[in-house]
C-alpha cells in the first residue's frame, strides 16, 4: 500500500516536471535554443499568482489567470529583446548565455523585490482528494488535479500542433526554418507563438509546484528547472510526447530511489540516469535519429 | 551560513593576526600592566550593537548590564565592585578585535563575549595570546571555545543534539522518533549524529533518519510518509524555520500529525509570511530560556529588564545575565582579586570554572569541564496560540 503511496506521489512530481519540461522541448524543437530561463519564469509565476491572490483576499483562480497572461507577455519579450536579435549570431552559444543571464536577472529583481525569505504559498488547490482502502491509500487533491492537467495540455498541444495550421506552421519551422519561411510562413510570428505557449505553461506548471510544495523564493524554479530539462533530454529534446515520458520516469524515478535507496542519493540517481541514457541512446526515448543531409 | 561565517572569521583573523605582529610590543605591555589597581574587577562585553544583529548584541549588553547592578548593589564580589563596559562590533569579525584592543586599553580584566559565533572565534585568538578569560554568553560554533581560556553560557550546535535526546527522554515526549536533517548542512548533520548517539539506551527509539540536501529541499513526501509508516510519534527537526514550515505544511496535507520537536534554528518559524501559525501549533523547541517561566529568578528578570529597556528579555540576555553571575561564582571559588594580572586572573579562574556549580536563568544547574562546554539541563519552548510558551 505505501509502495502505491509512493508511486503516485512519483507520477505527480513527474506530472510537474513533464509540464515544465513541455516548456523546454517545445522552444528547443522549434527555435532549436534551450531557454535556461524557463524555469524562472515558473518562479516568476509562482510571485505573481502569490500577490494577486494576497491582494484579492485569495482569489487564486484570477491569480491563476493574471499569472498566465502575464509570463506570457514575459516570454515573448524575453524573446523578442533577448533572443531573437541572436538568432543569427555566428556561435549557438551566444543565446544560451543570454538565456542563463534572463535566468539570473530574473533571480535577482526577484529577490530585489521579494527579499530572500521563504514565502509559503497557499495552494490553488483545495480539494482534500480523496481516500481508499479505509484510510491506508489517500490521494491529495492537489496530486490527482496535477496529474489530469498535465494529460490535458499534453493531449491538446498533440491535437494543436497536428490540427492547426499555426501548429503546422511550427512543424514545419522546426524541420527546416529557411524552407519553411520561402513556403510563407511567418516563422518569426511561430517562434514567438511557441515561446508564448511555452510561457503559458510554465504559469500553470508554477501553480501546481507551489501548490504541491508550499514553499516560495527567487530560486524556487532552478533546481524543477534543470530537472525537467533533463526529463527532456531523457525523453528525447524536441519531441513533446517524450517530454511527457521523461517527465514521469524521473518524477517516479526520484521518489522511488528516495524510498528505497537513500534520500539524499536521489539527484545522484536521477542524473546518474540521464548519462546512462546519453550513452546508450544519445536521443532520448522518443528522440529521432536526425541523418546529416549532404 | 554559520559555516560560512566561521571561515570567514578564521580568515580574518589569520589576516589580522599578521598584521598585528607589529603593534605587538604595544598589546603586550597593556596585556602586562593587567591588574586594575582601583580595586575593581573590570569586565568588559563585545556584541553587535548597530546593524542586521543589533536585537542580539544589545540583548547581551543589557542581559550583563542587570546582572553587574545586581551584584554591585548587593555588596560586590568578596566586596570587589564590578566595572563594566562594552563595545560595539557590528557582527564583523575584524571590529570585533578592534573592540576587544579598545576595552584591553580600558582595563579589561574579564572578557564576556563575543556575541556571535565568528566575532568569537577572532576574538579567541587575542585572548589566547593574552591569556584573558573569556566567556562567551551565545558563540554556539565549536570552534568558539576551542582554546583552554574561553568558555561559554549556551550549547555548542552539536550539543544541541545532546540536549533534545535528554530532554524527549526526560519528559517521556515519545516511544518511537523519526529524524528529518539536512544532510549539506554542519550545523543540522552535526546535531543529527549527536542526538542519534546521545539516543543510545534512552526511553525511545529513533525509527526512521531521513536525509535531504539544500538541492533537494522542497519534497518532503518521502521522508515523512516513511516517519509516518514507521509509527514515529515524534519527529525530531534539527533543521531552520524555513524547511521545517515546508514539512509542517506537508505533514497536515499528508494527515500526519506527530509531535515536531526542533532546536535554535526553529525559532522564527512564526514569522514565515503567508505560513498559517495554527500548523505550527504544538511543535516544540530548544531554548535556554523561556521569558513566561515562572521562577522567581526569571520573572524578577523579566521585571527588571522590562523596566529598564522597555522589552521582552530573550534568550541572548539570559545568556549574559548568567554569564556574569558564572564570573562571580568562579572568582568566589579562586579566592581571586582584582590585583591579579590578566593572565594570572585568567589561570585561576580556568581551574575554578570545572570545580564550580552554578544556577541561573538558562538552567537550575550548570558545571563545565576544561573543553569550556556546559554541561545543564535542557529546556525547551512549545508553541501556543502562535506563541512561544515554556514547556516544563
Amino acid at each position: 500500500m505505501s509502495f502505491l503511496t509512493y508511486l503516485i506521489n512519483g507520477l505527480s512530481l513527474g506530472s510537474i516536471y513533464a509540464i515544465i519540461a513541455l516548456g523546454y522541448t517545445m522552444v528547443y524543437g522549434i527555435a532549436k535554443m534551450l531557454n535556461f530561463a524557463h524555469g524562472d519564469f515558473i518562479m516568476v509565476g509562482c510571485y505573481i499568482i502569490f500577490s494577486v491572490s494576497a491582494a484579492l483576499s485569495g482569489n487564486s483562480v484570477i491569480g491563476i489567470i493574471v499569472a498566465v497572461v502575464l509570463c506570457t507577455i514575459l516570454g515573448v519579450t524575453t524573446e523578442f529583446v533577448a533572443y531573437r536579435p541572436l538568432r543569427g549570431a555566428a556561435s549557438p552559444l551566444a543565446v544560451l548565455i543570454t538565456a542563463i543571464g534572463v535566468s539570473y536577472l530574473l533571480e535577482n529583481i526577484a529577490l530585489l523585490i521579494y527579499g530572500a525569505d521563504i514565502k509559503s504559498f497557499s495552494s490553488v488547490i483545495t480539494w482534500e482528494g480523496v481516500s481508499f482502502a479505509g484510510g491506508q491509500l489517500k490521494i491529495q487533491g492537489v496530486t490527482i488535479v496535477t496529474i489530469l492537467v498535465s494529460v490535458v495540455i499534453l493531449i491538446a498541444l498533440q491535437l494543436f500542433i497536428n490540427k492547426t495550421k499555426q501548429g503546422q506552421a511550427m512543424l514545419a519551422a522546426s524541420e527546416d526554418k529557411g524552407a519553411a519561411a520561402l513556403m510563407g510562413i511567418n516563422v518569426n510570428r511561430t517562434i514567438a507563438l511557441t515561446f508564448a505557449i511555452g510561457s503559458s505553461l510554465a504559469a500553470v506548471a508554477g501553480a501546481l509546484l507551489c501548490s504541491a510544495y508550499p514553499s516560495l523564493s527567487p530560486y524556487t524554479g532552478a533546481m524543477p528547472g534543470i530537472k525537467a530539462f533533463v526529463a527532456a533530454v531523457l525523453g528525447g529534446i524536441g519531441s513533446i510526447p517524450g517530454a511527457m515520458i521523461g517527465g514521469m520516469v524521473l518524477g517516479i524515478v526520484e521518489i522511488l530511489s528516495k524510498t528505497y535507496i537513500s534520500s539524499q542519493l536521489s539527484d545522484a540517481i536521477v542524473f546518474g540516469i540521464l548519462v546512462v541514457v546519453l550513452l546508450v541512446k544519445p536521443t532520448g526515448i522518443l528522440g529521432r535519429q536526425m541523418v546529416e543531409k549532404v | 551560513m554559520k559555516k560560512v561565517k566561521r571561515v570567514l572569521g578564521a580568515a580574518l583573523a589569520c589576516v589580522m593576526s599578521v598584521t598585528m605582529l607589529a603593534g605587538c610590543g604595544e598589546g603586550a605591555a597593556t596585556a602586562t600592566t593587567g591588574g586594575s589597581g582601583s580595586g575593581t574587577f573590570k569586565i568588559g562585553a563585545i556584541g553587535p550593537l548597530t546593524g542586521a544583529a543589533a536585537a542580539y548584541g544589545n540583548a547581551v549588553v543589557n542581559g550583563a548590564q542587570i546582572a553587574v547592578d545586581e551584584i554591585n548593589e548587593a555588596g560586590g564580589i568578596n566586596g570587589v565592585q564590578i566595572e563594566y563596559k562594552s563595545e560595539d562590533d557590528e557582527l564583523n569579525a575584524e571590529k570585533s578585535v578592534n573592540a576587544y584592543n579598545t576595552l584591553k586599553d580600558w582595563g579589561m580584566q574579564l572578557l564576556v563575549g563575543s556575541t556571535t559565533s565568528a566575532c568569537s572565534i577572532a576574538v579567541s585568538e587575542y585572548t589566547k595570546e593574552d591569556n584573558m578569560f573569556q566567556l562567551t554568553p551565545s558563540g554556539s560554533a565549536e570552534d568558539c571555545v576551542k582554546y583552554d581560556n574561553a568558555f561559554r553560557v549556551c550549547f555548542s550546535d552539536p550539543n544541541q543534539g545532546i540536549a533534545s535526546a535528554q530532554y524527549i527522554n526526560d519528559h517521556n515526549l515519545a516511544t518511537k522518533v523519526g529524524i528529518i536533517y539536512d544532510n549539506s548542512d554542519v550545523y543540522s548533520s552535526g546535531i543529527y549524529q549527536k542526538f542519534v548517539e546521545e539516543a543510545e539506551g534512552k526511553n525511545f527509539e529513533v525509527v526512521s533518519a531521513e536525509a535531504y540536501t539544500q538541492d533537494n529541499n522542497t519534497d518532503f513526501s518521502v521522508q515523512l510518509q516513511k516517519a509516518k509508516d514507521a509509527g514515529a510519534d515524534l519527529v525530531f527537526l534539527p533543521i531552520y524555520y524555513s524547511d521545517a514550515s515546508l514539512i509542517l505544511t506537508q505533514a497536515n496535507t499528508m494527515g500526519y500529525a506527530p509531535t515536531f520537536f526542533g532546536v535554535d534554528g526553529m525559532d522564527g518559524i512564526l514569522s514565515v509570511e503567508n505560513f498559517d501559525t495554527a500548523l505550527a501549533e504544538g511543535v516544540m523547541l530548544l531554548t535556554p530560556f523561556a521569558a513566561d517561566a515562572t521562577d522567581d529568578l526569571t520573572v524578577n528578570f523579566v521585571k527588571k529588564y522590562n523596566e529598564k529597556y522597555g522589552e521582552t528579555p530573550n534568550q541572548f540576555a539570559a545568556d549574559a545575565y548568567d554569564a556574569v553571575y558564572i564570573i562571580k561564582a568562579a572568582i568566589e571559588k579562586a579566592g581571586a582579586t582584582p590585583d591579579m594580572s590578566v593572565s594570572d586572573l585568567c589561570e585561576a579562574l580556568k581551574g575554578a570554572m570545572t570545580q564550580i556549580e552554578t544556577k541561573g536563568l538558562t538552567s537550575a544547574k550548570m558545571t563545565w569541564d576544561a573543553s569550556g562546554e556546559p554541561n545543564k539541563e535542557p529546556k525547551a519552548v512549545i508553541i501556543k496560540n502562535g506563541a512561544y510558551v515554556s514547556a516544563d
